[in-house]
This record gives C-alpha cells, structure tokens and sequence, in this order.
C-alpha cells in the first residue's frame, strides 16, 4: 500500500517539474478535459479531430489501411536513410555494396525490411483506395482528395520503381530494361513510338534514340550509369519531396473536407 | 492427383480462365436490376455471408495446400519476390469479402426501411484519444512486427551482377506493373505502356465527377451502387488484380503462358499464327494483294474504330445505357462512355485473339501506329 502511494509521488513530482510541463502542455489525460487538450496542443496528433462519431474508429469500416500506408512510408524513411551510408550509386560499387549489407552487417535486416516494406506500401495504398471506392468516400466534397490519392498511388509506384534497379543485379536492370522500353514508345517522342517520324526536317529527325524520351528517363540509351545515377536520386530525393508535399495536401484535405467519410 | 493438375493446367488457361471468369463475373457483382435478381435467385449473394468466407477461404487455402505440395508451382509461388502477390490474393479476397459482408448487412437493413450500421454508430461521439489513438497504436505495432518477422524469415531477392548482354527469360517487370506487361500481349507499347497507363490515371481521377449518384456515400452499400461497383470491381478485380497473378504466376520463358503445375519449359513453342485484319480483308476474302496506299489498306481498320468509338456510345445512350445517359447528362456520359469504352478494348482484343488470331486491327508498322 505505501509502496504504490510513494510510486505515484514519484510519478507526481516528475510531472510536476518544470522541464515535464515545459515538454507536455497538458499533462496526463486523465480527464476529458485533458483528453481534448492533448489533441489540440500536439503537432502530429492535431492531423486528428478531438472528437469523432464511432463508427469512424471502427477498424472494419477503415482497415487502418491509410495510416498505415503513412506508416510504412516513414518505417521506409528511416531505413532508406540507414541504407544511404552504405550504398553508393555507382556501378562499381553498387553491388558490392548491397552484398556488403547482407554479408558484413551482423543481422542486417535493413535492406529487407526496406524491400518488403515497399511491397506492402503498394498494397496497403491499393487497398486504402479499395476501402474509399467502397464505402463511396470520393463523393462530394471528397473529390479532389481522391484525385489526389490516385497522384500518391503513382508516386508510391514510382518510387518503387526507382528503387527496383538500385541493388544493380539481373533482376533490377532487366525490369528496368521492361519498363523503360514504354518510355521509347511513347507516341511523338520516343524514337519507336507512332509519328516520331514526323518530327522532322527534311532528313534530319529530331527524336532520336539519343533525344527522345527513354534517353531523358536513362540518361542514356541503355539502362547503365546514367540510368542508375538518375534513379538514385530520383528515388531517394527527387520522388519523397514530391510524395511528401502531396500527402500534406492529402491530410490536410481530409480534415477540410469534413473528416473521415460518414452517413449523411 | 496427376489428373487432377492436368485439368487444372488446362482450365487456367487463359482462354477459357478468362472467358469463364467474365461470364460468371455479372451474376456475381450483378450491374442492373435484371441480374441482380438472378444472383439473389441464385443464392450467390450468399457468398458474402460468414458461412462463405469459410468457403472461400478453405478453397483458396486448398488450392494453394494442394500446389504446394507440387514441385513446379512451388517453385513459382515461393519465390520470395512472389511471395508479396500471394499475400496480395489473400489480403484482396479477405478485405473484398469483408466490404461486400457488410454492404450485404447494409442493404439487408436499408430494405427494411432501417440505416445502415454506420449511421446507427455515427449517433455516438467519440474521444479521438484515447479511443482512436490506441487503435493506431495496435494497428502500428502489428504492422511494424509482420514486417520485422517478413525481413527476417525472408532474404530479399539478389540475383547475379548486371549484365546487360545476358537478358534472363522471361524479364519481368515489377510485379505491380504486371497487368501492364501482360497487356503488351495484345496492344503495342505506345498502347499498353504510355496510352493506356495515362488514361487509367485520369479515369481513376474522373471518377468522382462521372458518378452522379450521391447515394451509398460513408457506408458499405451494394444495392445503393450497383452499377458503379460492378465496373470498379471489374476494373479492379478482373483487369488489374487478376492480370497481375497472371503474370507472375503462370507466364513463364518467351512470356508463354504455363499452368500452375507446368514446367517451365524454354523450349515450348506456340504458334506464331496471327495476321492482321488488313491481310483478313484483302488476302483472305478478296483474295488479292495488299493495297500500297496505307489508308485503302487499312480502311476497314479505322472504320472499325470510328464505329466502336463514334458510334458505340449513341447505341448504347438508346438501350443499354438508357437510364445512365439520363442521369449522367451528354459531357458526362460521353467521357464515361470513352473510358469504359477504352477499357473494354482489352478484353475484346483478347477475345479477338483467341478466336481470330488477330494480330493488329489497324496496322501500319511504318509509322508505328499499330492498334
């Protein structure tokens, strides 16, 4: 009995200090009060409302699949950044220093649970969009934000795809090598695309295989230093600039559009 | 068990697979009130029930116990970059069938004149903390343990060194662009690769513009949307999801297709037989030569064409679509009309395939415009 009355003394005086109260306005949320206070004065947990109608935490209505997908985007942050000190871009170097993670890192599951993260970021973002098409949240006043959703499907696709040819082995450049194939049909500008013929002087043609739109996505007309340079910045600076920017607009469109879908 | 595994090999086929599966497709997400009323005399809305997840779920862990205990599809299936698709089927079955279970619930009570569950939940007000912080909090701390255990039972995949003159067979793009690749069967890459991939963007994107119906907005509903579902469910279902399995499952060396229990066998030949609808025309029915002028030469190509895409829309405003051109209005509709349209064109280029060995429609390989 007097053990668990000095323990919550203790815990009083650490709460009562200036440094705890100076770091946590509200204190502990013991009442409703504080439960509503503590939404309000924190950062990250102002993306939220205070209150919410019941049925809008109810995992079978929201699958937890949008913060989740915001989730693992950060869990991927963090573990690209850890990767980042080890691994150079380079096609000397690249795999060398990929086999250098698994081989020389004492349990080394960095570059895993990156891979695998990636995979479940596409399919957690698949099916968010899945559960918004269902319960028919892109309706009014949700339209813009469901555009915006399909341009975060993109990018997440995308950013997978840069990521796919960093480990430089077979399966990466030849998927790459798949993929960018499009890139140089692409109708006008790519060199194998319909009517780049026509883009033409006289006998001078402007879309060439060294001008056209696969050379600007490779930096190169083969998926090579370039190609790997490029995606390597793309993936790692270029893309999660972009991804971040639209995901604040995306959250901060939820809120303004009244919240979590709901029956009217 | 051998006999067994041959007829599967043969039914997943994709001629018949695919053929079957878009023939059971409208009783199952029926799009109108005609088959609507033949699924419910059917039972099949009883999928959606939790005596149907047991058999949904016992047939595909069947399938997937009984494949595994053969060599060749255990050789595909546990492959660990395929190991995200399986999970992908199980999660996609189980969250499909979870959102119709409830639409289900739903329409059940909004015939009987009451709300749908969530409006009778929405009535109470909740404190965001704790009661939805701590949700997150479980749901974060699961996610981050699959994805731990996934790292470390799986090695991430890491084949040879890049060796850009030794390309392996078959090359595969990333899994999640599969239906992409699977769609180069049929249509060039200026179609599949950058056509197609941008107007599936701006009709995701169109979407909320084009359905009108303010109906089944913040609950699962079927009945409410039938019609919407039905084609998102097809879009999404039959031509994104399906496709992708397709492609990493059973599309083996030179991009052949291969049953679930088949060898991958480099050396499997398939007929190269397909002809252009121009050669059709001019060499098969008029039994002469090919025109040299390009446009005589595939004429009937774009006339097909102009016709699928100028006039498919009119007819469809006067029969089938009569009640959508209503209430959709002449911009909606047409842009509605187009993108389902464009849509549809896989299938129906598919089915041409199979059945005529059509190779192009319109082909003038000078200027690379092949469609």
């Amino acid at each position: 009995m007097s053990d668990q009355s000095n323990k919550k003394s203790l815990i009083e005086k650490i709460t009562q200090t200036q440094v705890w109260r100076a770091i946590f306005r509200t204190g502990i949320p013991r009442n409703r009060r504080q439960r509503m206070m503590v939404m309000l004065n924190g950062v990250f947990l102002h993306l939220h409302p205070v209150r919410l109608p019941k049925h809008a935490v109810k995992v079978k209505y929201t699958w937890c699949m949008g913060g989740l997908s915001f989730f693992v985007f950060l869990v991927l942050t963090v573990t690209g950044i850890l990767l980042m000190f080890y691994y150079r871009p380079t096609v000397e170097y690249a795999y060398g220093d990929i086999i250098d993670m698994r081989e020389q890192v004492p349990l080394g599951i960095m570059r895993e649970v990156h891979r695998w993260g990636a995979h479940l970021m596409v399919i957690t973002v698949w099916l968010h969009m899945f559960r918004v098409f269902m319960t028919g949240s892109y309706k009014p006043p949700r339209e813009f934000n469901w555009a915006i959703g399909v341009v975060l499907l993109v990018l997440t696709m995308l950013l997978s795809f840069t990521g796919y040819l960093l480990p430089w082995d077979q399966l990466a450049i030849w998927a790459i090598t798949v993929g960018s194939n499009m890139a140089g049909a692409t109708p006008l500008v790519g060199t194998s695309g319909p009517g780049s013929a026509l883009l033409a002087i006289g006998d001078v043609n402007f879309i060439t295989s060294s001008s056209d739109a696969r050379f600007a996505m490779l930096g190169g007309r083969f998926v090579g230093e370039g190609a790997l340079l490029r995606f390597y910045v793309l993936h790692c600076i270029g893309l999660p600039f972009v991804i971040m920017i639209f995901m604040i607009v995306h959250f901060w469109r939820v809120r303004k559009d009244g919240g979590i879908s709901g029956p009217t | 068990m051998e006999h067994l595994k041959e007829i599967i090999n043969t039914l997943t086929n994709p001629k018949i697979l695919f053929p079957s599966i878009l023939f059971l497709y409208f009783f199952i997400f029926p799009p109108n009130d005609y088959l609507l009323k033949i699924n419910k005399r059917l039972k099949l809305y009883n999928i959606w029930t939790k005596k149907g997840a047991v058999v949904l779920f016992s047939l595909l862990i069947g399938f997937f116990a009984f494949g595994l205990t053969d060599p060749n599809f255990q050789k595909i299936v546990a492959k660990p970059d395929n190991v995200p698709i399986v999970g992908l089927i199980f999660l996609v079955v189980f969250f499909l069938w979870l959102s119709m279970y409830q639409a289900r619930e739903n329409d059940q009570r909004i015939a009987q004149g009451k709300l749908p569950n969530e409006a009778e939940d929405a009535k109470e007000k909740i404190l965001v903390w704790p009661d939805l912080v701590y949700i997150e909090f479980i749901a974060l701390i699961l996610c981050a343990a699959l994805l731990l255990t996934w790292a470390m039972v799986l090695k991430a995949p890491l084949e040879e060194p890049a060796n850009p003159s030794v390309s392996p067979n078959p090359s595969k793009a990333p899994w999640y662009f599969l239906g992409l690749q699977e769609m180069l069967v049929y249509f060039d890459p200026w179609l599949a690769g950058v056509l197609f991939p941008t107007v599936i963007m701006i009709g995701m994107m169109a979407i909320p513009f084009i359905d009108n119906n303010r109906k089944g907005c913040g609950y699962y509903t079927f009945e409410d949307r039938k019609m919407a579902v039905s084609i998102f469910m097809f879009l999404w279902l039959v031509l994104w999801i399906f496709l992708i399995s397709t492609g990493t499952f059973l599309r083996g060396p030179n991009w052949n297709f291969f049953g679930p229990f088949e060898y991958w066998d480099i050396h499997k030949l398939e007929a190269l037989t397909n002809i252009n609808l121009s050669e059709y025309v001019y060499m098969i029915w008029l039994n002469r030569s090919l025109p040299s002028n390009i446009l005589l030469r595939e004429g009937v190509g774009f006339l097909l064409i102009a016709l699928y895409f100028g006039l498919a829309p009119l007819v469809l405003s006067k029969t089938l679509f009569k009640n959508i051109y209503h209430r959709l209005g002449v911009l909606r509709y047409s842009v509605f009309t187009i993108l389902l349209l464009l849509a549809v064109s896989l299938p129906i280029k598919m089915f041409l395939r199979w059945a005529f060995n059509i190779k192009y429609i319109v082909a003038i390989p000078e200027f690379f415009f092949n469609i």
